[in-house]
């Protein structure tokens, strides 16, 4: 069962429905503009909330109260009048406003007044050796798991990295039944004395008393290995091993699944697309959106929300939906913004919702090995180019990340620089002795996902058919 | 490398992994289908043949591209389960119009 | 502090990188300058048709001279640039599309030119076995073909530093002027005098020749394409259609490019295109109708060039007709590529030499404007 949107034109279009599209879409339907969200999932919830309204996991404390807020959200958006699309992938959005989307194997165009971008965070790229095999997978891929399948992990299981959501992601699989035999922690030692100056900060946020209640809580539990600084995972067409090195010692452990993390930095495919400016982010290491205090980006007309705008954490997301969407009414439906919740009191709650941020940023740095492979390693998972390849093509005169696509197919694969950009441009940067902004990163160009020839196909027709034009 | 909590109480869908029976739940994606059941999913990667899992199941890194219902390439993390779904791993470079 | 050079070449495109390497091959040491990077625009983003295919015939020396080119590249530059030769087809839909391919193929012959060939339905089935069952043949060119247009693109620009041109990339050559005899242009802080200069600038060639009062009916247009996931090989050349417009291309990859000259709208001077999907899907019919091989491929992207496009479709090549040791290589309208190592060497030939034996002589900017020299 699919549906098309009901219109070709909206006041708003939200694409994202995780907690700051949510937000966003229902705040901008509750002051009467019409609304469209649009989302790729089968259901709402984006990451953190994933299959808030399916979930199988029915004890509400192996989720976590954190998890069932979203729940709220949900009930909201319903209770507008706001048209919601799942399975509804948006591959393209230019600085017209115009979106295409696919929607059960057709795909629709639509064109909105204002554009709200919720489309949220992914794991960072965790490029070591033998990352690629069968049995090596993101946190989050088993925490998708977990939410959506009640599936958790029972062969020999082994988790590396660092950062909240790993602790989260442990806690989960134990209060499940899951089986985890071993945590790898690769937190650089020297980031807990960086991120002391910001503990004050933290310690009077949310964060820290939960945080240290799930550590102990998965400690109890699991033999945690801290201040890992080399990891490398091993097998033949299917993870046998995990090596690691800490404290001066060389592990190996047999493993059937290792599940990798080392923090989450904005999608930016979408928004860059569009041709919004971005720029490199030094303490988050990755490319955030140039931004105003309402979440407005550098094309007119389209505002971006939640960690998509920089990671700032569920919480904050929702806020920087409900700021966006008040600053789409203001634009659009001024008498109505009085409907809504002043912008001053939004801004105190996202500044609330931001406290501890500088902290965990800090802590939490990615060590430069687990970012920047050497060798072998792969990079572009897709075009299976590795570091090796890369600093090979620097040496004969590429430059940049749209320079390599004279010698290496780096990012030319469907995930379209998802899995190696970060990587590219750090590898890049480091080998030239420039900074990532120097750099840059790849021009992307839509589709953002691909889609189908004979979709596309089947897009109506349009009067340029007939415009006159010479072959290349 | 996973197995369903007690809990899952969700009812039961019959798909066809290369012609055999699997069972999945509602509200499964295929991925996870794959992923639950005893069968090897892996697919073969078009660039080398190298084997490949799902990676992310959120949609970004492609790695669990199948072929669904005759369709190749569907991205199988985002693509929930359905009664009778036929579906077929992946093997280098999908032989295309069949 | 200002730097004296040979020659100044304006634009990194493939045009203004194989200019300087032939400049350098003539003993010249030029600089070049480009204002983003080396093949960042219509050079590095292009189809990589190396076609002399159903060219205009006033360009059809330069194309068969480049040609000779394209065969012996490695020599030249030490790099494949992946050229590949597999021919070019253009495929005839209908019979009156044919009768329009007989014609073109005797008045090519007439005129002396043999690298078109006619070819019945059989021999069309042996070069394109996909191509749909009703078409009833075309024209092929043998030795066309197609290379990785970064590159190649690169490639010129690496070889002409290592033979002594200077490269200067990510600021645009401004306050070009003739003083003393000299010409003039600012790369940032830098100052570059020579007593030549080369407008290779591409779609932004126009503005510079109209600022030196040589106004010439150019266009800026952003041709587009897209290219497949990777799909098990099925085609060797290249083929384009007489009636519609397509192209089509497979790579040694599997990936297969589809173009044709449908337009984006350009943004130049923010170097940025706004792509259209409407016109996108017209060309995605058009291979839907004709392969229907190709109907379950995945698009992965799309993307257009910023390219200038002349109100005659063909090139302004060749010496200023108001200013002395100006040279203009501009106005490629969609089908330059393979003309840039052709055009470099004739180019160079004409700065050193002040002539060439390869036949130009329709591609002046005095078509436009009487020579006043
Ligand atoms: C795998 C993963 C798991 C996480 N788990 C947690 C957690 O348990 N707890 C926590 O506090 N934080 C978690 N996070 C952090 C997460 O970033 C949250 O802070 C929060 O989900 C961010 O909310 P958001 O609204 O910005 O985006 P998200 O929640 O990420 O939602 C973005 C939505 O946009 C959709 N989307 C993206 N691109 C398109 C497109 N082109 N077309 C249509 N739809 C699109 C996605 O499908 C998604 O539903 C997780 C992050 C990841 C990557
Ligand atoms: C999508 C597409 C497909 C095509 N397919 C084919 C094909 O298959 N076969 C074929 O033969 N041709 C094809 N073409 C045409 C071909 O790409 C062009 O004709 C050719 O590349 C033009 O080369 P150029 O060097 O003149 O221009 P460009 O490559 O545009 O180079 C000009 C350069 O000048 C620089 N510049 C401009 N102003 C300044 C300044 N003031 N200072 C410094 N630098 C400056 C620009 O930044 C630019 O890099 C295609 C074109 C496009 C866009
Ligand atoms: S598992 Fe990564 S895209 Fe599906």
């Amino acid at each position: 069962m699919t549906v098309a949107p009901k219109r070709e034109d909206y006041d708003v279009v939200v694409i994202g429905a995780g907690p700051a599209g949510l937000a966003a879409a229902a705040t901008s339907a509750e002051a009467g503009l019409s609304t469209l969200l649009l989302d790729e999932n089968i259901g709402p919830g984006g990451q953190v909330f994933r299959a808030i309204s399916s979930t199988p996991v029915t004890d509400r404390n192996q989720l976590g109260a954190d998890y069932w807020v979203g729940a709220d959200l949900v009930q909201t958006l319903r209770a507008s009048n706001a048209e919601v699309i799942h399975r509804a992938t948006v591959w393209s959005l230019d600085r017209n406003l115009e979106i295409a989307v696919s929607i059960g194997g057709a795909s629709a165009f639509v064109k909105a007044k204002r554009v709200i971008l919720a489309t949220g965070a992914l794991e960072r790229p965790f490029p070591i050796p033998g990352w690629t095999l069968p049995g090596v997978m993101t946190a989050g891929a088993a925490q998708t798991m977990l939410k959506s399948s009640a599936l958790v992990p029972d062969g020999r299981t082994v988790i590396a990295g660092q950062g909240p959501l790993l602790w989260l992601l442990a806690a989960q699989i134990l209060r499940l039944g899951g089986r985890i035999d071993r945590i790898l922690d690769t937190t650089e030692r020297g980031n807990y004395f960086a991120a002391l100056p910001h503990a004050f900060a933290f310690l009077t946020s949310p964060y820290f008393a939960k945080g240290l209640s799930m550590m102990r809580e998965v400690k109890a539990k699991v033999q945690v290995v801290s201040g890992v600084i080399e990891l490398s995972a091993s097998g033949d067409g299917q993870l046998a091993s995990v090596s690691y090195v800490a404290g001066g010692k060389r592990e190996t452990i047999p493993a059937d699944l290792l599940l990798l993390h080392q923090g989450v930095v904005p999608n930016v495919n979408l928004a860059m697309a569009a041709g919004i400016e971005h720029r490199w982010d030094d303490l988050q290491l990755c490319w955030s959106p140039v931004l105003d205090a309402s979440g407005t980006s550098s094309v007119a007309g389209i505002a971006i929300a939640g960690d998509g705008a920089g990671i700032g954490g569920a919480n904050a997301a929702v806020v920087r939906g409900r700021i966006a969407a008040r600053a789409a009414v203001e634009a659009l439906a001024p008498a109505a913004a009085t409907r809504l919740a002043p912008m001053a009191t939004l801004r105190a709650d996202l500044a609330k919702a931001e406290r501890g941020r500088v902290f965990l940023d800090t802590l939490f740095r990615p060590a430069p090995q687990f970012r920047i492979p050497a060798g072998d390693t792969i990079v572009c998972r897709c075009e299976e180019v590795t570091a090796k390849d890369i600093l090979d093509a620097v040496a004969i005169g590429a430059t940049g990340p749209n320079q390599l696509k004279a010698y290496r197919r780096t990012g030319m694969g469907p995930c379209q620089g998802r899995l190696c950009g970060l990587t590219v441009t750090e590898l890049m940067a480091q080998a030239r002795g420039k900074s990532p902004q120097e750099i840059g990163y790849y021009r992307l160009r839509a589709p953002v996902k691909p889609i189908t020839l004979a979709e596309l196909a089947a897009v109506p027709k349009s009067e340029d058919d007939i415009k006159a034009v010479v072959r290349g | 490398m996973f197995k369903r909590s007690e809990q899952d109480k969700r009812p039961s869908v019959q798909i066809f992994v290369d012609g055999v029976a699997v069972a999945a739940r509602q509200g499964d994606t295929v991925s996870a289908a794959l992923l639950a059941s005893s069968c090897d999913a892996r697919r073969s990667t078009a660039v080398s043949g190298a084997p490949r899992l799902p990676y992310c199941m959120m949609g970004v890194c492609f790695d669990c591209l199948v072929t669904i219902d005759g369709v190749g390439n569907r991205q199988g993390c985002l693509v929930p389960v359905a009664e009778g779904m036929q579906i077929e791993i992946q093997k280098g470079k999908r032989e295309i119009g069949r | 502090m200002t730097k004296n050079v040979d020659a100044i070449v304006v634009g990194g495109g493939i045009h203004g990188c194989s200019t300087a390497l032939h400049l350098c091959l003539a003993g010249l040491k030029p600089v070049l300058i480009e204002k983003d990077y080396a093949g960042r625009h219509a050079s590095g983003v292009n189809a990589g048709g190396v076609r002399q295919l159903a060219r205009h015939i006033p360009e059809i020396p330069l194309s068969i001279r480049s040609m000779g080119i394209w065969e012996k590249i490695t020599d030249l530059l030490d790099d494949d640039c992946s050229f590949e030769s597999y021919g070019q087809v253009l495929v005839a839909e209908n019979e009156e599309e044919l009768a329009v391919c007989r014609a073109r193929v005797a008045e090519l012959n007439a005129l002396g030119f043999t690298h078109e060939e006619l070819i019945d339905a059989a021999e069309l089935r042996r070069l394109v076995p996909a191509v749909a069952d009703t078409c009833p043949g075309g024209v092929v060119s043998r030795r066309d073909g197609a290379a990785n247009p970064a590159q190649a693109t690169t490639a010129f620009r690496r070889k002409a530093e290592q033979l002594g041109a200077t490269v200067r990339e990510g600021i645009a050559a401004t306050n070009i002027r003739h003083t003393d005899g000299l010409w003039h242009v600012d790369f940032g802080a830098e100052s570059f005098a020579a007593p030549v200069l080369v407008n290779a600038a591409g779609a932004w060639a126009g503005t510079i020749a109209a600022a030196l009062g040589e106004p010439v009916p150019v266009e800026t247009v952003a041709p587009m394409l897209m290219i497949t996931s990777r799909v098990p090989h099925f085609i060797d050349p290249v083929v384009i259609l007489r009636g519609r417009k397509l192209s089509f291309k497979q790579f040694k990859n599997g990936t297969v490019l589809i173009g044709g000259g449908h337009l984006a709208t350009p943004y130049r001077d923010r170097n940025e295109t706004v792509l259209d999907w409407k016109s996108l899907a017209t060309s995605a019919r058009t291979v839907f109708e004709l392969f229907p091989v190709m109907r379950s491929a995945t698009i992965v992207r799309a993307w257009a060039g910023i390219e200038a496009k002349t109100k005659d479709d063909l090139p302004v090549f060749g010496p200023s007709s108001r200013h002395k040791g100006l040279y203009h290589q501009f106005g490629f309208s969609l089908h330059g590529f393979q003309l840039g190592p052709g055009a470099g060497a004739v180019m160079a030939e004409l700065i050193v030499n002040g002539g060439t034996q390869t036949r130009i002589g329709d591609l002046g900017i005095d078509r436009f404007h009487p020579s006043t020299l």
